[in-house]
This record gives C-alpha cells, structure tokens and sequence, in this order.
C-alpha cells in the first residue's frame, strides 16, 4: 500500500469517484490534479506513446481553473465530472481538435462538429485530454497500424497495449489519465483493457449515440469507457447513454444499465455464472486459461454457481464478423477521396478518378486497404449471398442462442484474450493470427449484448483479463458482478514506467 | 353518344400507331423504360439533415452541413415528410406499399457523391423497395406499368465548362446533395418518343397534384431513359430534365441507332449523357455489364415500419387527382373527355382552367382555347403557362368577348396573340386597335338592310333556295370586312328573311 503511492506525489492514481467528490469539495483543485497529469504525461508518454494529439497545457489549465472558479463562487454548473480529464480515442470527433483515426489519409482532419458523447460529458465538466493512439480506421488488435506509430504497453514496453484503442488503455494504465474513451468494433475496448489491466466496456449497441464516432463498422461498435475501477466505469457510462435524435439506432437506456456501489455490491449469492466452453477453446493460452479459471473460482467463493455451458456458433463468429465489418468498412470507407477534406494530392493533370485513387493509395496504410478489398470482394454480386448474407444468418443464429443461454445464466464469462499480450512486431506480418485474438471478443459485437473486460491477474507480469457478458441493457448487472470480484481480487499493482 | 364515338376514334388511331411501331413479326421496334427522379419540393428539410432544400440560386455550397458532406462520423436520420411523400405518391399510382422498408447503400464513386455511396433503396440484396406496382395512364386506354418507387437522396451538381466532354474540370456544387428525391422505375412499356413524353407528363401531373412537387422549380424532375431498338442492345441515357427533352433525347437516339443499324454496324451495351445545349446525346461509357453498385442494407437507419394506421392518415388527406379531376370536367362542365384529358395534364393548366371559371367564363369555348389557341402559341414560345404573361382574368374576359359578339373567332386569335405578347387585357386591345367586331345584332341589321337593297334580286332568290341565303350571308360578311360572327350573320340574314316571307304572306 505504502509502496502504491511513494512513486508520485500528487493524487494521479484516485479513483475517478474519489477524485470528482475532492474537486467539488474543494479539497483538491482541478488545476492541481491537471498539473499533475500533465506532469505524469510529460514522464512517461515518451515511453508509452499513448496520444496522437495533446491539447495545450494552457488551454488544460485554464478549463481547470474554470471549474476551480466555479466551486470557489458556489456559482455556475457543476457537472458530475467536473475536472476529470479524459483521453478520448481518435476517431471521435472533436471540434477544431485534430482527429485522424490514426491514418494519414485524415492527418490534418479538423472537425467541425462535436462528437454527441463528447458533448455530453463536456457538459458534465469533463476536460479532454487529447486524442489517444489506435489502429488505423479502428482495424488491428495492437494498435502497430497507426500511421502515427505503435502505442507501448506500459506494463512491458516491448509489447502491444492491444487494440485497436490501445492509445485509450495504455494511457489509463500509465496513469496518464484517469479515465478514457474507446470504441469497441470486435473486441477494440476489451482487448487493450484485458491487455493493459484496465476496466473496458463494450455497451449494449444502441445505448451510446455513434454520432461523431468515425465509422469502421456501423452495425457493430459502440463507443465505450475505459477506466481503472469497476466503479469509475459505470460512473463515467452513466453520463454517456441516451438516446440521441441524431443517431438513428441509439435507445433511451432502462434503470437496468446504472449501477451504484451502494447495492449489495459484494452478495453474489444465486448469481449463475455460464462458462461457455467455446471461450476456453483451440488456441487459448494456458497461462491465460489458468487465471481465469482462478477468478471464476473466487467468484464461485462470492457465492455465484458456475457452470459450463456451450454456445455452438461461436465457432463462426470470427468470419462471419470478419465479413460484415470488412463489407462495412469497404463502404464506409469509400468517402476518404481527398475532395472535401483529408489528403489530397496536386490536381493538376488528372482526372477525379485518378486522384481519387492517389489519396487513396498515399492516405490508407495496408491493414486497411487489405480489409476494403475483401468488404468489396464480399458485396460484389456473385459472393454476396455466399458471404455478407451468410454472416449475417450466422448472426441471426448465435443471437438466438445466446437468449437461449440467457434462459438458463445471468451472466456468461471467459477469458476477454485467449493470449497475453505479444511483442511488438510479432503478427504484423500474419494477418490471420492477428484476427485470431478477436475470437472471444466478437460474440457480443455481432449480438448486441454489453460485454466488460476485468483485470483478473498477472501471468509473468502481463495482465490477463476476465470477460463478462449479459444479456441487452444489463450493463448493471455486469457491474455488480465485476464490482464484487474486483474488491475480492484486490490487484494493486501498477506498471513501474 | 358523342362520348362513345371519341372513344372509338381513339382506339381507332391507337390501332394504326402501334401497327406503325411494330416490326414485321409484330415485335415492337423500339421498347422504353423511364427511371425518374423526383425532388420532393414539399418538403423544408433534406432527406437525412436539417439543411434548407431551398437551395435555388444560393451561392454554391452554403446549404450544407456536415451530414449532407458525408463528414466522418456523421450519421442520416430520415425526414418523415418523405416518408409520407411517397406513401401519397404509391396510393396516387396504385402501388403496394411495403409494410416494413429499409434503406440501402448504393456504392460508387462518382465527385457528385460526397460519401461515395448513395442511400436508395433496392429490390435485391436484403433490401426492400418502398412499394412495387402500379401504373400511369398515358391516353387511348395504355398504361405504363410502375416497378417500383423507392426514396433517395440527391446527389450534388456537377457543373461543366462549356460541355461535358470538353469542359477541362468540374465544379461541385453540394447545395443538392441529400435533397429528398423519389425514384420511380417504370417496365420498358413505352414504345415511342411520344409515349414517353406522355408518361412523363401525366406523371407530373400527378406528382403535381398531390402537392409533393412543384414543376416550376427547374430541374426538380430528371430522368434517365432505357432504350432497345430492334436488332440493338440497351443503352441508358443520362441527365434528361425534362419531358420535353425525353422526347427530343428518344428521337435522336432511335435515329442515331437506326443509322448504325442500317449500316451493318452494332449498337451495345452503353450510357450516354444527354446533352441538352447541342441536344445531342455523347457516349459517358462503353458496358457489356451491369455496374456493380454492391447494394446493402443501410446499417445507420433502422428498417422503418409502415402502418396501416400511417396510410389511413395519409390517405385521408389526398388531394384531388387528375383522373377525379377529369371526370369532374367532364360532368360538371361538360368537357369532352379528350379536351378535359389535355387540361388536367398539367396542374398549372387544369387550376388556370377552374380560376377562369370562377370568373364566370364558359366552361367549354374556354377549355378550347386553352387546349387550342394559347397551347399552341406556348408551345411555340417553349413556355409554360406560369411563365407567360396570361392570367385567367384575360382568358376570361376574351371567351366574354366572343360570347358577346363583340370578337368573331378569327378577331379572338389575333387578340390572343397579343394579350400573349404583351400581357395587355384584351378589351384594352380591341379598343386601341379598333378592333370592335360587328357586335349587336342592331350594328348587324343596318348592314343586312343594305346588302338585301342592294341585291334584290338575290333576296327574292333566296325566299325560295338555300344557295341565295348563302350568297347573302356571304355579301353581309364581306361588307363587315370579316369580323362578323358567320353564326350571328347567318341570323341576321335569315331573321330578315322570314319577316319579308311574313309581310309578302300577310
Ligand atoms: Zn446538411
């Protein structure tokens, strides 16, 4: 404990909770606790590489001062978040703020708009940090496919903090920022936070408005939070949710998606706990089996009955998701034409096609161009119906038996990974291992469902991560579970930067 | 009796047309389908923003948003309005409507489309159409079937230095990109130009009516045309705005196909633009395939429900159709059916009509003129009727003028002609150009008194044969220079002559 909080000296490491009631009390300011974080980032972000863009130190310290004003005066709104900064993966649209998806196609992309969940934690008085690393258009598992350069994993420097929100999860876990935004298109969330041991949800779709979130795959991501406790994450989820008029799949979340620490936070007595045997299944590291199966028997102390389970189509939901998110992604993609914004080469001489397919060509890195080509491959008439069309009954199947499985556990778990996290460098060049990873991850994009990734233990150092699933808007019941395993589990570690 | 005699005549010359058309196995020469895009210029909105759709005459590129620019991370929410748009406009064609729809994505790259795809709808590829079926009558009994009507959004303009093909760049314009369109594809059931300006026409007529667009706003309706000629495969035309032009743009392909035809050459597969300056039609590209466009289902919008309920409510409030409208002509003003035909194919021409009435015109020499005498002189002008300078107050007040005897028939064109030109009232004209007509019946016995002393032989003659009347009413219509009515002479002169027979008698 002692040793927790020796290395700094301001309050970098409080829970986001923790920390809102200090500002608004007054008893820490807002401008302090900034200082401190810009200070911390200024230590480690060398080393980590978490961010593609910063804000101004002053312009950070002068919304800190605002708030600070504010709680002085007794005067002006304070929002629930007042003064927490917030690290927001870039490819949420900020207004004036740089947002590139971490492609050189949108380098220089200003927005002019704000993301919707941008402003309404804005309005909440939560400051942005600035924008954090990913793989490129959201599409890699390691976050080495962003044109700005890999993130590192802060727990082990030569390795991938995960993706694609890698950026988001490293810097919650360098302690860079105490609570961050990702966005969670296969897995994009749960990965890096099983992967840098942090808390990361992926929502139940439709709970958290996609307006301003730069599209991969429509149908399947959410953005979500990312944080260091169970807590800070239902908190920061809380000001998120809403259903937005300008998202047209967004939903006005039920009661049944908050949670507070004052429930009986701790009492899983009756909870039935399904093991799908799926997730346990070929290619999962041994390690990573073994500390799981060590946190499901601590839940199984809490009181909750574990039971394996099977839920047979999981065995399809990596291709199936693969197609539908790579057909999305062709289309959605196809805008990046370098005309209105974004990379553009000299005119001069060719014909709109052949600038089109210049920016193109110079703008997109390979992952995504290899994932456009088979999203065009899988729409093109002739292959429609042999790929888009399967997956999508493919999908269909395994949300049914996911409600079946629901009839009978309140909850589903597994590993979030079925491995530690790798070395830099050491998939780039196998893009199938790499899609590999998302294989516990998928199942809940293609569903809908809301799926958390809790740090669960070290294996040699490296995080290993428990993942929680329920069924659609039962984010609270996930928080409880994870709540009551997280106090019982008690990790303290935090990476030596 | 009269009625069933039109209609006969109308099959009649149906018959000989299609005979014409068709080529020796009875095959028709020429087959036509149309797809045409409809802006919905009732509506405030575009499709999927909140932009302003009054977008006409506005400096290039200020009516956008970041949606309708196809920012990323943007995303559509539909406008209602169009959704009720098209149910009017599937209940006004006879058109089922899906009960549930959804939006596709028509992918592509073309400057034109900032987010390189569209969202349309589609009858394929997991999509649904917003409905199928129905048909638009295009005069002599045809119909032209529907295939389906679905809604999309506009893509922005494309504007070109000089032409097309010379013009060295383009310009974008996204003022109309995400204005809510319908389109509206139609089976390859027309079998010449002119039967596809009719459909066209009534079509607009419709549209017109159920106060979902307005003709006047140019460029609000476009279509592009499929056409087969015998011995040929399909080619597209592009970019026709009119249908006039459809017409002009048919014609001029069936000639340019039928000259390579008969030089032994081939026509294939292709698209070509229409260009409406040099009225030409110029190769955009060469096919032997469909073009992929890689439709899928829209995963930003939910499929959209229709109710029964929605349709009852909308149907509850359809205005008055061309087809209701016509068989309220011919009852209630006893039109014949081809004339009130003409009148309701345009709105414009059918309201002008009615406000003519309610100045108390007669309904009949009035619809004639404004199906005969001022359509003709429009069409020569290549003008609509709310372009011209004609209101109804000077229709009105020269079918009075005629009706009074004050203007013959053939004084009434010349009048017209003028009233047309310059927008002046037409008793203003007469009066200016001393153009009174022999109006009373009393200006018209002075004359006939003096042509009867003058001839008496004649009218001895004409007591007793039908050629010496003639010969008077002639002499009477000569000494009035013309600008008698021939029906009032014929009175006059007969009048006369009965009371002479009388006075000889008694
Ligand atoms: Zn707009």
């Amino acid at each position: 404990m002692d040793s927790f909080h020796s290395y700094y000296p301001l309050p970098s490491r409080l829970s986001v909770s923790d920390l809102c009631d200090a500002i608004r009390r007054g008893s820490i300011k807002a401008e302090d606790y900034m200082a401190s974080t810009l200070d911390r980032i200024r230590r480690v972000e060398e080393k980590v590489h978490a961010f593609i863009t910063i804000v101004e130190e002053s312009t950070l310290l002068e919304r800190a001062r605002e708030i600070d004003r504010r709680v002085r005066d007794g005067k002006g709104f304070l929002g629930a978040l007042a003064g927490i900064p917030i690290a927001v993966k870039d490819l949420i649209c900020t207004k004036g703020l740089r947002t590139t998806c971490g492609s050189r196609i949108l380098e220089g992309y200003i927005p002019t708009y704000n993301a919707t969940v941008i402003e309404r934690l804005e309005e909440q008085g939560a400051i942005i940090l600035g924008k954090t690393n990913m793989d490129e258009f959201a599409m890699g598992s390691s976050t080495e496919f962003s044109y700005f350069g890999p993130t590192r994993n802060p727990w082990d420097l030569s390795r991938v903090p995960g993706g694609s929100s890698g950026g988001s999860a490293a810097a919650v876990a360098a302690l860079e920022a105490p609570m961050a935004l990702g966005s969670d298109t296969g897995g994009s969330i749960r990965c890096p936070a099983s992967f840098c041991s942090v808390v990361g949800l992926k929502p139940t779709y439709g709970l958290v408005s996609r307006f301003g979130l730069i599209a991969y795959a429509n149908s399947l991501e959410q953005i979500g939070p990312m944080t260091r406790t169970v807590e800070d994450c239902a908190l920061l989820f809380s000001h998120m949710v809403g259903r937005d008029p300008l998202d047209s799949t967004s939903v006005e979340p039920p009661k049944t998606v908050f949670f507070s620490k004052k429930d009986d936070a701790m009492d899983l007595v009756g909870l039935k706990v399904g093991i799908p045997k799926e997730f346990f299944g070929e290619g999962i590291q041994e390690s990573v089996a073994k500390t799981v199966r060590k946190a499901l028997e601590k839940l199984e102390s809490l009181g909750a009955q574990c039971e394996e389970t099977t839920i047979p189509s999981i065995q399809y939901a990596l291709p199936a998701y693969y197609i539908i998110a790579m057909s999305e992604a062709s289309s959605n993609l196809a805008r990046y034409d370098g005309l209105r914004y974004g990379l553009r080469v000299p005119d001069r001489g060719y014909g709109w096609n052949t600038i089109f397919a210049e920016n193109r060509r110079l703008g997109f890195g390979p992952e995504v161009k290899r994932r456009i080509i088979l999203g065009t491959y899988a729409l093109s008439a002739g292959y429609f119906d042999k790929y888009y069309l399967k997956a999508q009954k493919i999908r269909t199947i395994l949300r049914m038996e996911f409600q079946r499985a629901f009839k009978r556990f309140d909850v589903l778990a597994g590993p979030s990974m079925p491995i530690l996290p790798f070395k830099i460098g050491e998939k780039v060049g196998n893009p199938l291992e790499m899609y590999m990873c998302d294989v516990d991850t998928v199942p809940a994009n293609l569903t809908g469902l809301p799926a958390l990734s809790l740090p669960c233990g070290f294996r040699n150092g490296l995080p290993v991560g428990i993942q929680f699933m329920a069924q659609a808007f039962q984010e609270g019941l996930i928080f409880r579970v994870a709540y009551a395993l997280e106090k019982s589990l008690d990790l303290r570690e935090e990476p030596r930067l | 009796m009269a009625m069933a005699k039109a209609k006969k005549k109308e099959r009649m010359t149906r018959v000989m047309r299609r005979d014409e058309e068709k080529g020796k196995d009875g095959e028709p020469e020429v087959i036509i389908g149309l797809e045409v895009h409809v802006q919905l210029t009732n509506l405030k909105t575009k499709l999927f923003c909140s932009c302003s759709t009054d977008y006409r005459g506005a400096e290039p590129n200020t009516h956008v948003c970041p949606i309708c620019m196809g920012e990323p991370g943007t995303l559509p929410v539909v406008n209602e309005g169009a959704i009720e748009d098209a149910i009017m406009v599937a209940l006004a064609l006879g058109s089922s409507i899906s009960r549930r729809t959804l939006f596709s994505r028509k992918n592509y790259f073309y400057p034109d489309m900032p987010k390189n795809f569209q969202i349309s709808q589609y009858d394929k590829a997991g999509g649904v159409p917003f409905a199928t079926g129905g048909s638009v009558s295009i005069g002599g009994g045809k119909k032209v079937r529907i295939r389906r009507i679905q809604i999309e959004e506009d893509p922005g303009r494309l504007v070109y230095e000089g032409t097309i093909d010379s013009s060295p760049y383009i310009l974008v314009d996204y003022n109309r990109a995400g204005l809510p369109l319908i389109e509206i594809v139609t089976e390859p059931d027309m079998e010449s130009p002119k039967e596809a300006r009719m459909f066209l026409q009534n079509l607009r007529s419709i549209l017109e009516h159920l106060g979902v667009f307005d003709e006047s706003l140019q460029g609000a309706m476009r279509c592009d045309a499929n056409i087969s000629i015998k011995g040929g495969k399909r080619v597209e035309i592009k970019n026709i705005s009119s249908f006039k032009d459809v017409e002009r743009a048919l014609s001029f392909e069936i000639t340019r196909q039928k000259g390579l035809l008969s030089r032994g050459l081939r026509v294939g597969m292709e698209t070509r633009h229409w260009d409406d300056l040099r009225r030409i039609t110029v190769s955009l590209r060469v096919k032997e395939e469909e073009q992929d466009y890689r439709y899928f289902p829209e995963p930003d919008l939910v499929p959209i429900t229709i109710s029964e309920g929605l349709i009852a409510k909308v149907k509850a409030c359809m205005p008055i159709l061309p087809s209701e409208r016509k068989r309220l002509f011919i009852d209630k003003y006893g039109i014949p059916p081809q004339t009130a035909e003409v009148l309701v194919g345009s709105k414009a021409l059918a309201d002008f009509f009615e406000e003519c009435i309610k100045l108390k015109a007669d309904p009949l020499p009035l619809a004639n003129w404004l199906t005969g005498d001022l359509k003709a002189l429009l069409n020569e002008m290549e003008i609509e009727i709310w372009e011209s300078k004609v209101t109804p107050a000077h229709m009105a007040e020269l079918v009075s003028l005629v009706k009074d005897g004050i203007l013959s028939g053939k004084m009434a064109k010349e009048v017209l002609k003028e009233v047309v030109a310059t927008g002046r009232m037409p008793r203003k004209i007469v009066e200016e150009k001393g153009l009174r007509a022999i109006a009373s019946m009393e200006s018209l016995k002075e004359i006939v008194e003096r042509v009867f002393s003058e001839n008496p032989e004649a009218v001895k003659d004409a007591l007793r044969q039908e050629k010496a009347v003639h010969f008077l009413i002639g002499q009477v219509m000569k000494a009035t220079k013309g600008s008698a009515d021939p029906l009032m002479a014929n009175e006059a002169v007969r009048r006369r002559l009965q009371e002479i027979a009388s006075s000889v008698s008694a």
